[in-house]
């Protein structure tokens, strides 16, 4: 109890500082708008941001209702052309200050959130005003009441959730082109210098041969053993690209398998473990298979490590691998190595890896990549039994209002049919015929919406997927 | 002890393959390209030897492994010869696993030295063990710092590698320049130093030294 008063306390003194600042963002709005003072706007923006800010996180923290920041992404620093100079529009600068400057402004004015937040910034301290009596009475729901109010102006909005996954999908799609192209050059720089090259040796011993075999069959004899020693030296390191690219036990018999034979060719003692009701798509196997590669190759080379657990499972349609060896620890992402590498290769998937390795060790890391098993059709996502009821229950009577106790009494009445039958409303004074016939009309609409609306709201997803114009309700 | 089934789904390697065997005296009695064919041939003609690919149509993954041991498991000791272009100690541990002999398994690249890989092909037939020398490195790499193992003198680690491989001791005599009486000699001290049962049947002691290796 006393803690929500001293959070009352804590919102009631941001708005004593609330009041000065919406007089000094009005002047400071007057000036950059009407005078042309626009240097003045950018401060303007980030302090009200920061007032915001500050509000989400005692909101969050306080009400327990997570309010995100609905801002766009900030715009990249300038790129220079190929000629050294910054565009802006259809201007050349030489420094990118300019055309930064320029960014900036457009991404402060082009967000919603930036006038979202002055509005908020305006209204606040009156809404804080209108809520004293409950924040001071009943602490816990005027701060819950008092969070919703900061949401409906400071929250994420759709487009903004958008545009953040956006950025986050371009991020992620970049460093996987970059991987890939990266893996690209390695393979041609393999086969190139390796297997190409060997086979121009053998052809020119096989020409050897073609001249030699006929004046001096024993020099040709030795030479032909020579091109054969090549060829299988060829084949030898050809299966190590080969398993550079994609591992023919990965290929043959998925996963698991092929982390068992991962764990038999290391020199650790490996346990494995392993349990996963199906199969993941491919490319998600391959990037797990190398991240286990490499890391149990760390654990050899660099830890020290005599024996490791590999531990793949799933949770649902999540992966989670645990990797974990007695070596001596201290491995950090940050510090090169290959552990960066993994998170490149796993960020495609959008997994995270988190490494836990305290000097001394042991060293266990952790991949989660969410969403990538095939979902299955598990119970939770059925409605449970009071949800299916209420639907049955109101599809069965919805057309009772709105039909014959609607409809159809409108009909008698505008025909000024005598006949009452069953229909409620004609039996009622004639001043409340009209209201009623309406009335049941709205009913059993919303009726109608709700049976549609229960499962939708339940699995949109699903719903999406199922539903169609002509039966609304999910099959 | 010369009719052999040749499962292989590149035409050329396959032909390849019947013209070696055909000209050293064996009879080919089927050449198959594909994983239920090979399952077939195997239980129908109960070939004497039969040399098999690990991948092979239709699913292009280890349809011939899969097809080796499930014709193992109805008939055992089936003698079967896997080639692959990879070797994999899961794979050898999976072929070695009912410990019967006559199994082999052996890189494609073998097949080069015409000679050694007919060799092997006979010692299959003749229910003995062909394990390709990569697989057997991989084995003793991952071995080599285990208690019993680094107290063999180089000499015996080698006469060890050869007789994993399946070789029999005058396959190693001549291979490694030795007497045969010197091979037997630090086959018996291998043995003492493992702490496995001497014995005196060549395939008996290859599986068992196999086993060793596998046991960890």
């Amino acid at each position: 109890m006393l803690n929500r008063y001293g959070h009352v306390a804590a919102l009631l003194a941001l708005g004593a500082v609330q009041v000065p600042m919406i007089v000094a963002s009005g002047v400071l709005l007057l000036l950059s708008f009407a005078l042309g003072m626009v240097f003045l706007f950018p401060p303007q923006v980030m302090m009200v941001r920061r007032m915001a800010e500050l509000h989400r996180r005692l909101v969050t923290r306080h009400a327990g209702i997570a309010v995100e920041s609905p801002y766009l992404p900030p715009p990249p620093p300038p790129v220079p052309q190929a000629d050294g100079m910054y565009r802006s529009d259809r201007t050349l600068y030489k420094t990118p200050r300019v055309p930064a400057w320029n960014n900036r402004w457009r991404w402060l004015v082009s967000d919603p959130g930036t006038w979202r937040d002055q509005s908020w910034l305006l209204l606040d301290p009156l809404v804080k005003v209108l809520l004293l009596p409950a924040l001071l009475l009943v602490p816990g729901r005027g701060l819950r009441l008092y969070a919703r109010w900061c949401r409906l102006l400071l929250g994420a909005t759709a487009a903004s959730r958008l545009a953040a996954q956006v950025g986050h999908l371009r991020r992620t799609r970049n460093l996987a082109a970059d991987s890939q192209a990266a893996e690209m050059r390695r393979i041609e720089r393999d086969l190139h210098d390796g297997t190409q090259a060997r086979l121009v040796a053998i052809g020119m011993t096989l020409g050897a041969v073609e001249q030699l075999v006929d004046t001096d069959p024993a020099a040709a004899k030795a030479l032909l053993a020579k091109a054969r020693e090549a060829s299988s030296e060829t084949l030898t390191e050809l299966r190590r690209v080969i398993r550079g690219i994609h591992p023919p036990v990965l290929a043959e018999r998925g996963l698991a398998d092929a982390v068992r034979a991962l764990a038999m060719d290391s020199p650790l003692h490996v346990t494995v473990d392993v349990d996963l009701p199906k199969r993941a798509e491919p490319p998600v196997e391959a990037a797990v298979y190398f991240a286990i590669s490499e890391l149990l190759s760390n654990a050899a080379r660099h830890g020290g490590a005599q024996e490791a657990t590999v531990d793949i499972s799933a949770h649902g349609p999540h992966l989670r691998v645990t990797v974990m060896d007695d070596g001596m620890g201290g491995a950090d992402p940050s510090k090169g190595s290959g552990l960066a590498g993994i998170e490149r290769r796993l960020a495609a998937f959008d997994g995270v890896l988190a490494v836990h390795s305290p000097p001394g060790g042991p060293t266990t890391v952790t991949m989660d990549l969410p969403h990538v098993l095939p979902e299955p059709e598990s119970a939770t996502r059925k409605m449970p039994r009071w949800k299916m009821i209420v639907v049955g229950l109101l599809w069965a009577t919805a057309w009772c209002p709105t039909f014959p106790q609607g409809v159809v009494a409108a009909i008698f009445k505008i025909f000024d049919i005598d006949e009452k039958a069953w229909f409620l409303a004609l039996y009622l004074p004639p001043q409340w015929q009209w209201p009623t016939i309406i009335g049941m009309i709205v009913l059993g609409v919303v009726m109608h919406v709700m049976a549609i609306r229960i499962p939708a709201a339940h699995d949109n997803q699903r719903f999406l997927l199922y539903s169609k114009p002509l039966n609304p309700w999910i099959p | 002890m010369n009719r052999v089934l040749v499962a292989e789904d590149l035409y050329l390697l396959r032909d390849g393959l019947v013209h070696l065997l055909q000209a050293h005296g064996f009879t080919v009695v089927a050449a198959v390209e594909s994983g239920p064919e090979l399952l077939k041939g195997l239980l129908e003609l109960r070939p004497d030897v039969s040399i098999v690919d690990v991948r092979l149509p239709p699913t292009h993954t280890d349809e011939g492994l899969q097809a080796a041991l499930a014709a193992r498991r109805q008939v055992p000791g089936l003698p079967i010869l896997v080639l692959s272009q990879h070797v994999e100690q899961l794979y050898a541990r999976e072929l070695l696993a009912d410990g019967s002999g006559g199994i082999g398994y052996l890189l494609k690249d073998r097949v080069f030295n015409a000679e050694q890989f007919i060799d092997a092909v006979r010692r299959v037939a003749a229910g003995g063990t062909a394990m390709d020398p990569e697989v057997i490195a991989k084995l003793l790499a991952k071995n080599s710092k285990r208690q019993p193992l680094d107290h063999l003198t180089p000499r015996e680690r080698e006469v060890l590698e050869a007789m994993a491989e399946g070789r029999s001791n005058a396959a190693i005599s001549q291979r490694l320049y030795l007497s045969e009486s010197a091979v037997a000699k630090h086959t018996a001290s291998i043995f003492a130093k493992l702490g496995l049962a001497p014995s005196d049947d060549d395939n008996r002691r290859v599986l068992a030294v196999l086993a060793y290796l596998n046991s960890r």
